[in-house]
């Protein structure tokens, strides 16, 4: 028994620590884009974002001032500064001469290079180069150094994405985009789902069945002869064939399968006395369809209206058929895979335009989880 | 600007007030054209019954409508198009599936699809069943869950930058800022180009896939373990089946008909998955797959229609199983309603 309850405990312990390996490799790829796209742009390529808690150290190069900033003390020719000049200053712990050994010698030390000619150099930067020669040249003396810097965190990345990488623009076509094709279906699909669900006719099981096809059909089937219709009517009508109505009007459709699908199951499975009563009463379809079913199937709305959303948000596919490229038009999703090419190695620009995309459908995800597995459960599984 | 989102909201009153006025007007002219109140009893009955024809038609009307538009026709038309040559407009017979047929770049494509259709699909169902297990236990699961569900609220292009900042390589002795890198570099290995490594860099993408999709699929058999039977269980513990065996003999058979759902699910997404491989390498390294190479042939030099048709039928005819199957389901569920 005592064997048992002791393998139980191990078992529960290893259950425990097994559930937060899982939550560790699934969190850390989004907490990194979190925190680099909080931290300076030079720290990020610096160190790894896990150190940036940490004083970044980095090596630098940089080169003395020239003959002519020489001053004469005690008889010497002295040369003296600071190797930041006006700027941030960070703190050197080594410091050398070669390239070859960049951290030769310690911060504050004093060394002798060649025929009498030494340099300091301070933890602070400053540093004093002594002859008893005059120093001749514009080019100055080559040092190499460690420095290290403070964590620095900055919302200044946000700053320059939003408003000079046309990221902030990108963002309110996305909206644009998004929420007409997230309202547009609902109703639509609603009253096609009441009908298939509680009215009869022939052809009823066929539509049924086109829809529940219709599901899985891929996209890219779509995707030429739509864009030859656009085309085609564009130039008829002389109007531009790449515009938000398309969009608007391509989401809707091909959000209606699904959309209808799981409205459908959700009002066929709603109590069947409730409408006869109705009917009995008098009322008719569209009546009981507006005062009954409808304030009924609040939920199932809800869960489809955020698929819709975060499906159309997230979108990159019938963004980039659909709306052209341009600033006016631009959704977040093609912005950012357009900053990927232009921008590849900019993560400082890469990570916070990324968290900029993902932060809302994490806030409508985690504000509505509830109607969102709901939605999930009743739109896969299917009768349970 | 404000342009756009005043024409944003306007066309949100206009869609959503045409519906409104459309459904109610079109059954209002139905009510006005056959009368059922205020008419002799037979012809109230008369009217009644060729209502009964009409509406249905009336609410579905729309839907249907739209559907023609974006999804049948456009099925159609691909079909036929794929037939044609890359401007669509002179028949070119099978020509494009001779092309299909010995191209290496969709071959090519054809192989890597369906090495992420074995991988990613199984992997994605795996652990979401182990996790969804393993947290059914804890107190803290709800939480837990959650956290490895949020990937799911992920666009696919904004994965391909969190992994693409993970995978990120910098040569040998420099500091690492790619986790990964970082990780070999410590246990003393070999930083590596991981979105360029021969064969290997298509499970580096597919990695992303799992990382989202693994949500979905815990949620989904999570919620089915929770339908299984207590007692099952607990016959099972009486008999001294160890955790393994009460794992697999007794919660995967009575779940199987939710895993083939999960599963069936992912595979369908598998075969459309584009925006990670544009994203991550647009092809490039051996790392084609159907979708992004559909694409690339929809624009590329102009565009040809007939060859990109086809890669859509290709992609179209593997679905093709997956949906026979869901309407078989789904009429057999609906059967007696």
């Amino acid at each position: 028994m005592a064997t048992k309850t002791g393998k139980s405990f191990i078992g529960r312990f290893g259950v425990h620590i097994a559930v937060l390996v899982f939550v560790v490799i699934w969190t850390i790829p989004t907490l990194g884009i979190l925190v680099s796209s909080l931290r300076d742009k030079d720290q990020i390529v610096a160190s790894g974002w896990w150190n940036s808690f940490a004083n970044s150290s980095q090596s630098e190069a940089g080169r003395l001032p020239g003959a002519s900033a020489q001053t004469q003390k005690d008889g010497k020719y002295v040369i003296e500064g600071n190797i930041f000049g006006d700027g941030p200053r960070r703190e050197i712990s080594a410091f050398g001469v070669k390239s070859s050994a960049p951290t030769q010698y310690k911060a504050g030390s004093v060394v002798d290079l060649n025929d009498g000619v030494t340099l300091q150099m301070n933890a602070d930067g400053g540093f004093v180069l002594s002859s008893p020669k005059a120093f001749e040249g514009d080019r100055g003396q080559r040092v190499y150094f460690a420095s290290s810097a403070p964590p620095k965190f900055t919302t200044d990345n946000y700053r320059t994405v939003l408003f000079s990488e046309g990221i902030g623009r990108s963002f309110m076509n996305s909206l644009t985009v998004t929420i007409p094709a997230t309202v547009i279906p609902i109703l639509i699909a609603a009253f096609a789902a009441y009908a298939l669900a509680w009215m009869r006719f022939p052809g009823r099981a066929l539509l049924i069945a086109v829809i529940i096809g219709l599901l899985v059909v891929p996209l890219q089937m779509s995707l030429i002869p739509l864009l030859r219709l656009y085309n085609g009517v564009g130039t008829f009508f002389g109007v531009p064939s790449k515009t938000y109505l398309g969009i608007w009007l391509a989401h809707t459709g091909f959000g209606l399968p699904f959309a209808i699908y799981l409205l459908r199951s959700y009002i066929a499975g709603l109590p069947r006395e409730i409408m006869e009563s109705a009917r009995i009463d008098g009322a008719s379809d569209f009546e009981i369809f507006v005062k009954i079913v409808l304030p009924l199937s609040f939920p199932v709305l809800a869960s489809f209206a955020i698929f819709q959303f975060l499906w159309v948000w997230n979108d990159l596919l019938v963004a980039m058929v659909f709306l052209g490229t341009a600033p006016d038009q631009i959704v977040l999703t093609a912005k950012l895979n357009a900053l990927l090419g232009s921008r590849g190695g900019n993560w400082e620009i890469l990570t916070t335009s990324a968290f900029i995309t993902i932060i809302v459908p994490l806030i409508v995800f985690f504000s509505l989880q509830r109607y969102f597995v709901r939605g999930l459960l009743a739109g896969s599984v299917k009768g349970g | 600007m404000a342009a756009q989102i005043f024409s944003a909201i306007f066309v949100i009153i206009i869609g959503v007030g045409g519906c409104i006025a459309y459904f109610w007007g079109a059954n209002r002219l139905l009510d006005l054209i056959l009368p059922s109140r205020g008419v002799s009893g037979a012809a109230a009955i008369n009217n009644l019954r060729r209502q009964g024809y009409v509406r249905p038609w009336l609410f579905v009307g729309p839907a249907l409508m739209i559907l023609a538009v974006y999804l049948i026709y456009p099925v159609i038309a691909t079909l036929w198009l794929s037939f044609f040559d890359r401007g669509g407009t002179s028949f070119v017979g099978l020509a494009n599936y001779e092309w299909a047929a010995g191209d290496h770049d969709l071959r090519n494509s054809i192989l890597n699809n369906i090495l992420w259709l074995a991988v990613v699909p199984a992997a994605c169902t795996f652990l979401g069943l182990v996790i969804a297990v393993l947290t059914d236990k804890i107190w803290w699961g709800t939480i837990a869950k959650s956290l490895i569900f949020l990937p799911l609220a992920i666009s696919f292009v904004g994965a391909s930058v969190i992994w693409k900042f993970i995978y990120e390589y910098r040569g040998e002795g420099q500091v690492q800022i790619g986790l990964l890198n970082a990780i070999i570099q410590y246990f003393g290995g070999q930083p590596q180009v991981w979105i360029s490594l021969p064969f290997w860099n298509n499970f580096f993408l597919m990695v992303i896939l799992i990382w989202i999709q693994t949500g979905f699929a815990m949620v989904i058999l999570s919620s089915a373990l929770r339908g299984i039977p207590e007692e099952t269980l607990e016959a099972a513990v009486i008999d001294g089946a160890n955790p393994f065996q009460i794992f697999w003999k007794i919660m995967v058979p009575q779940i199987w008909g939710t895993i083939a759902v999960v599963w069936t699910t992912i595979t369908i997404l598998v075969l459309k998955v584009f925006d990670i491989v544009l994203t991550m390498t647009n092809g490039q390294w051996n790392t084609q797959v159907l979708a992004n190479l559909m694409f690339d042939w929809m624009f590329r030099g102009g565009g040809d229609f007939g060859r990109g048709a086809t890669i859509a039928i290709i992609i179209m005819i593997a679905v093709i199983p997956i949906m026979v199957w869901n309407i078989r389901q789904a009429n057999r569920e609906t059967g007696g309603h």
